[in-house]
């Protein structure tokens, strides 16, 4: 029989392993699955490549992970905005690595990756300092840049409701990477709002179907980054 | 603040007359993109009659005002990280197909700010490539890359009183030849093969006046 719970936090990130590669959903906070982030943080695994679209705010979820040294190297699109000061005053030391990847081109990579597709050409970035190294092609009268897809050996999501079989429904603009990144991880974590009977989300509605999900983990009251930055509280 | 920065000696448009004057060049029905600072002022000055459509590449389209105080949710918010409200006949979505809008060239029109922008239409919007600087560049790249139409809506010079309209960029760019207009607290200009061609000047200000303050001939206004 086919359940994909699993009964804790602890549980769902356990096989997470020094070195992996961590897709991480969320924008800003909306999305961002902080309490599967602080499991991370408390199970240990470090020298992580983490790919999420910034890199956290405060010294909770992602910016706490950051902080404790457990990621080696971000790939993102805006590494710096409100209250971001980890991830800058690292990269500053030079005690983490970064690849700046525009958003576009980052949610494409990550699509293509989760679709089987190696590669693929964008006019994003033609002309400017970030084509640098990179393929170059032209079709019809204009240029393109080779992109490559990315895949992760684990990928965080959060979502609003879920089924035993992984089925995912999303909440409102917290969607934004959760689907595509869902695609792209091979072993892919999902903590959900609610978790209902199967049958009880209409197929209709569904926006991440089950094959793509391994784990779902019941996290009734999600913290909200914006509060606990506010708070002043740091993790752990 | 001392007496030659009092408002008295302000000259031109203020940062809502410059997102009034852009709404009035926007057709009706456009899915319209709305970058970060005085781009975001435009949704407040749509033109009797005209209705457009806000995409925030963040996951919504029919994207709203700000929500009342205490009626927020930190899980609908726009490009800028700041919560939004969803209009009737909103729809959300995730990011590949947010990007497809963006870079398939669905989205008609995009109003950024700028750093600096060339005569020939580049635009250099995301990085100061100071050695000191974090690079981050978002979504700015897709956006001149995919959508139809660029406007800039920029302060005609830099708090320090440099030039933001140039010859070419000194700071790198966003992309080549990408903008089609600038709206200035001083004017109005088109990028065409000839360079800055002057579609109209603000209240109050004259060619000399806009000239001196603009790092590239600036073609008069065809009489």
């Amino acid at each position: 029989m086919i359940d994909k719970r699993v009964e804790s936090l602890a549980s769902a990130v356990a096989d997470i392993c020094d070195g992996a590669t961590v897709m991480v959903g969320g924008f800003g906070e909306a999305g961002s699955p902080i309490e599967l982030i602080h499991a991370l943080i408390d199970q240990g695994a470090t020298g992580l490549t983490v790919i999420n679209n910034n890199t956290g705010s405060g010294e909770v979820g992602l910016a706490a992970l950051i902080k404790a040294g457990r990621v080696a190297k971000m790939i993102c699109s805006y590494p710096r905005s409100l209250n971001s000061t980890v991830f800058p005053e690292l990269y500053k030391a030079g005690k983490i690595e970064l690849e700046l990847v525009p958003q576009g081109t980052l949610a494409e990579r990550i699509r293509a990756g989760g679709a089987g597709i190696p590669a693929f050409f964008t006019a994003t970035s033609v002309g400017t300092p970030l084509e640098i190294g990179k393929e170059k092609r032209t079709f019809g009268s204009r240029e393109y840049v080779l992109e490559f897809g990315l895949s992760a050996d684990f990928s965080l999501i959060k979502c609003k409701r879920a089924d035993p079989y992984g089925n995912l429904i999303y909440n409102k603009t917290a969607r934004n990477f959760g689907p595509a990144m869902a695609m792209a991880g091979k072993v892919t974590i999902v903590q959900s709002e609610s978790i209902v009977p199967a049958g009880e989300i209409d197929p209709e509605n569904i926006i991440t179907p089950g094959i793509f999900v391994n784990r779902v983990v019941l996290v009734e009251n999600p913290q909200h980054e914006s509060a606990l930055v506010a708070a002043g509280v740091s993790y752990p | 603040m001392s007496p030659e920065m009092s408002n008295s000696e302000i000259i031109g448009r203020t940062r809502d007359e410059m997102a009034k004057r852009v709404a009035q060049d926007i057709p009706d029905g456009s899915y319209v993109n709305l970058g970060i600072g005085i781009p975001e002022l435009i949704a407040k000055f749509v033109p009797e009659g005209r209705e457009f459509i806000y995409h925030t590449e963040n996951g919504l389209l029919g994207m709203g005002p700000s929500p009342a105080e205490g009626e927020g949710n930190p899980e609908l918010i726009n490009a800028g990280k700041r919560q939004v409200t969803a209009l009737p006949g909103a729809s959300y979505f995730h990011h590949p197909d947010s990007f497809a809008m963006i870079r398939g060239g669905h989205i008609d029109l995009c109003v950024l700010g700028a750093l600096q922008v060339a005569k020939n239409g580049d635009l250099a919007n995301w990085s100061t490539g100071g050695p000191d600087a974090i690079p981050a560049v978002g979504g700015a790249m897709d956006l001149v890359a995919g959508v139809k139409c660029i406007f800039v809506v920029t302060q005609h010079c830099t708090k320090q009183g440099s030039p933001k309209l140039v010859d070419e960029c000194t700071y790198p760019l966003t992309g080549p030849g990408v903008v089609n207009r600038i709206y200035t607290d001083l004017a109005v200009i088109e990028i065409t093969p000839r360079g800055f061609q002057l579609i109209e000047l603000s209240p109050g200000v004259s060619f000399e006046y806009a000239q001196e303050r603009t790092g590239a001939p600036l073609l008069p206004i065809a009489p």
